[in-house]
């Protein structure tokens, strides 16, 4: 059986993959993808310590299934708010959208 | 109920009367003077029963009607106030309840009541008359008292100050009487406030009185911390008078001379006694029953009146008794001289009230006792009549007056006057009377048989100084009764307004009629029982009775010619040249006793206005004002202020302006201000930045937990 700790690896490399792109790319749709990422990197880790540890107990799989639920409300969410500022400045690149300033 | 509790209710019903009409009846005139007549009513009830009781107990003055409450706890004691009528109480009370409801009763017709208001009346000034139209033409007449409650309520006061001092046993109630006197006869001489003469007159009567009012305190607190008591009868015990009398004190008097003579300046306030007299002529201003009160019945009575209470008290030092003789019998005489010259009508009558005063005063100082009390309460009978008299004789002048609608013409001046004989026959005759009993007309009227006791008093204790000096002074007495009888009611009229005069409603005649009775007869209980022919006729009850108040009785002198004689002619005589001297004089400059110094009353008031009034006024008005306060104490005030408002520019030129306001208010905010603009530049708006910012920290943050071990 695979050990423990490549499932923690995988799950890392996944979360700074998605965190880099979150920091780099350009496309507002882009940066809503890196979360996604670094968000199943986490059900990546929930999903791993639940099999590894006490397998009744079904902590772990729960919470998994509620941070697929959030993600799902977050991404549309956060597309919705992504058509309206392109509908509104007819751009989807994050350095563009800058109100939030003094 | 027992005789005492009756005493105590006795000053009652005015005190009672004067809340009911101050609170809740002085909008209605008639509710007002029934209430106010009534209280006196009741009280001359009460009195009188008391009265009674008095005469017949057998030896009053050893076991007079008392009773005391105990009132302030002094220390280990309590200071008592209570009640006590012994005979010289019963006597006082007699007429004092007598005249008082006499005064009520004419004070309903003096003061117009049914009359309607007049056309242009204002409160505080005399009323001018009415215009009536009757049977198609319009004609004036009297109109009623702008303020006809307020009087009742002040006479009902002062009745209750009165009777409060007749019946107290004690000093201490005896001045609050006293004092509630004083100031309702300041209140009543200026009901008229209006006019600025009784203004005057008012403020002037109040502060003479408070001279003598103040050494008679003086003279109430030495004889408490000497004795320990106010009460009179606890004072007048034998021991306590002898340990007075034995005490020698200032200027050889003894500590019972030094008392009494501090009481007795009281007195001479109070009674008006040269040199604190110059009041009661100008206490004139106020309405005529007012006078009376003031006059007769009540405070000039109550001078004397503390006079004759304290006399055990007063008989122990010789000293004192001559101070006294030597002011009464002077007062006398002077008083008497000054009321030859005077035209008004009251004010002749205010200087005979002195005058009279005088008499018992000096009466009093030759040891007169009975003789002193007799002629207060004779005076009291014919003075009232007299004031009276004269207020329904201005009166009906002032019908006279609004008939012609010559107001310039003096209703009060006897040279206006004339054959009122004919025109107010009841008040003539009774005024008649009241003149003849001042002047001591010769066995009828009540004024002889008094004043004879006094000069008889007199004359057998060898005071012969004091004698011929009185004697002198009562033929004076019968010349300006004379002239006043004269001027006034015989002869022709000499204005038009004396021809229309007019006899006053029955209220005001009634108290007359009924006065001018005790003015006669009230003599006729003192009948000396040596008189040639008429002694023993009647006993002479009023010795007896009055003179039971003292411990030792006085012994009853022994008939002499002389005083008789003396007093007989200097009555007859003084009636006889004053008709005949003014039979025929018209006006003031036929009057050749119009001697300036007579007409100004001896320069008495002009003295004391350069004496005192002017160096008061200079004192309060350069001294105080201009020199104390406008001088030292606002220049030292002007001084302070310039120091302290240098003192205020310098903080805040150095200190408030650079210190705190610029360095620590302004400064902060500039160190903010600075450090806000240097800071805003991290805010870009770019969330990316931001993420890379808390990315940064966090893992800033983990590093340095992790350097020091800190996450486990």
């Amino acid at each position: 059986m695979v050990p423990l700790s490549w499932y923690l690896i995988f799950a890392a490399a996944l979360f700074s993959i998605g965190l880099f792109g979150v920091l780099s790319r350009r496309n507002a749709v882009a940066i809503l993808l890196g979360i996604e990422l670094m968000l199943n990197a986490v059900n990546i880790n929930l999903a791993a310590f639940w099999r590894y540890g006490n397998v009744m107990d079904m902590t772990g799989q729960v919470f998994a299934i509620i941070v697929f639920a959030v993600a799902a409300a977050e991404v549309s969410v956060g597309l919705a708010l992504v058509i309206s500022v392109y509908r509104r400045r007819n751009t989807v690149v994050a350095d563009e959208i800058d109100m939030m300033k003094w | 109920m027992t005789t005492e509790t009756l005493i105590w209710l006795i000053p009652l019903p005015p005190i009672l009367a004067f809340f009911l009409i101050v609170l809740l009846t002085n909008k209605s005139k008639t509710l007002s003077h029934t209430v106010g007549v009534g209280a006196a009513f009741l009280s001359w009830v009460v009195s009188m029963f008391v009265f009674v009781r008095a005469l017949g107990v057998e030896h009053l003055g050893e076991e007079p009607f008392t009773s005391s409450i105990n009132w302030l706890p002094t220390g280990n004691t309590w200071l008592k106030i209570g009640v006590l009528i012994d005979p010289l109480g019963a006597a006082v009370l007699f007429f004092v309840s007598i005249t008082i409801l006499m005064i009520f009763l004419y004070s309903v017709g003096y003061h117009n009541f049914g009359q309607p208001a007049g056309d242009h009346d204002r409160k505080g000034l005399p009323p001018h008359g009415a215009t009536v139209e009757e049977h198609g033409h319009k004609h004036v007449v009297p109109s009623v008292e702008p303020m006809y409650s307020r009087f009742f309520a002040f006479l009902a006061l002062f009745a209750f100050g009165m009777y409060v001092l007749v019946v107290s046993d004690n000093l201490l109630t005896m001045f609050v009487g006293w004092e509630i006197m004083g100031l309702c006869s300041y209140l009543l001489i200026g009901f008229w406030y209006g006019k600025e003469s009784a203004r005057n007159a008012a403020i002037k009567a109040f502060m003479t009185t408070r001279i003598g009012d103040v050494f008679m305190l003086l003279g109430i607190a030495f004889l408490y911390s000497a004795t320990g008591t106010l009460t009179f009868r606890e004072i007048f015990r034998e021991e306590t008078l002898h340990a007075l009398a034995s005490v020698p004190s200032i200027w050889g008097f003894s500590t019972a001379g030094i008392i009494a003579l501090l009481l007795f300046i009281g007195t001479v306030g109070k009674s008006a006694q040269f040199p604190l007299h110059v009041w009661l002529p100008d206490a004139m201003e106020g309405p005529t029953p007012v006078s009376a009160m003031i006059h007769a019945a009540t405070m000039v009575s109550a001078g004397v009146y503390a006079v004759i209470r304290m006399f055990p008290l007063l008989s122990l030092d010789p000293k004192t008794m001559s101070v006294v003789a030597f002011i009464g019998a002077f007062t006398a005489l002077f008083a008497a001289t000054i009321a030859v010259a005077q035209n008004d009508i009251k004010r002749v009558l205010a200087y005979s009230t002195i005058s009279q005063l005088g008499f018992m005063i000096a009466a009093l100082g030759v040891g007169a006792y009975i003789a002193a009390v007799f002629h207060l309460i004779t005076h009291a009978f014919f003075k009232a009549l007299l004031f009276l008299g004269s207020g329904s004789v201005i009166h009906g002048m002032e019908h006279g007056v609004l008939h012609t609608g010559n107001h310039d013409v003096d209703p009060q001046d006897m040279f206006n006057m004339g054959g009122l004989k004919n025109k107010m026959p009841i008040t003539f005759w009774t005024f008649l009377i009241g003149g003849f009993a001042l002047s001591g007309f010769p066995i009828i009227t009540a004024g002889f048989w008094s004043k004879d006791e006094i000069f008889a008093d007199a004359f057998a204790n060898g005071h012969i100084v004091v004698f011929i000096t009185l004697a002198t002074a009562a033929f004076l007495t019968a010349f300006y009764t004379m002239r006043q009888i004269t001027l006034t009611f015989l002869g022709e009229p000499r204005t038009k307004e004396a021809e229309h005069a007019q006899e006053t409603p029955w209220t005001m005649t009634t108290p007359l009629v009924i006065l001018a009775f005790f003015a006669v007869t009230y003599g006729w209980v003192g009948i000396p029982e040596h008189f040639p022919a008429l002694g023993g006729l009647v006993p002479n009850w009023f010795h007896e009775f009055v003179g039971g108040t003292l411990a030792e009785h006085p012994e009853v002198i022994e008939f002499s010619w002389i005083p008789l004689l003396t007093s007989l002619v200097v009555a007859l005589g003084g009636l006889t040249l004053g008709y005949f001297v003014y039979r025929n004089v018209n006006s003031p400059a036929e009057d050749r006793l119009q001697i300036p110094v007579l007409k100004n009353k001896w320069y008495f008031d002009e003295i004391y206005d350069f004496l005192f009034v002017k160096p008061a006024t200079w004192f309060a008005e350069t001294f105080v004002y201009k020199w104390m306060d406008k001088g030292v104490i606002d220049g030292v005030l002007h001084i302070f202020g310039p120091i302290t408002q240098g003192l205020g520019t310098i903080i805040r030129n150095y200190i408030d302006l650079p210190i705190i306001n610029r360095l620590i208010g302004d400064g902060s905010a500039d160190v903010t201000y600075w450090f806000g603009g240097k800071l805003r530049a991290v805010q870009t708006g770019r969330v990316q930045q931001y993420l890379i910012f808390a990315l940064v920290t966090f893992v800033a943050i983990g590093a340095v937990l992790f350097a020091f071990g800190l996450l486990a």
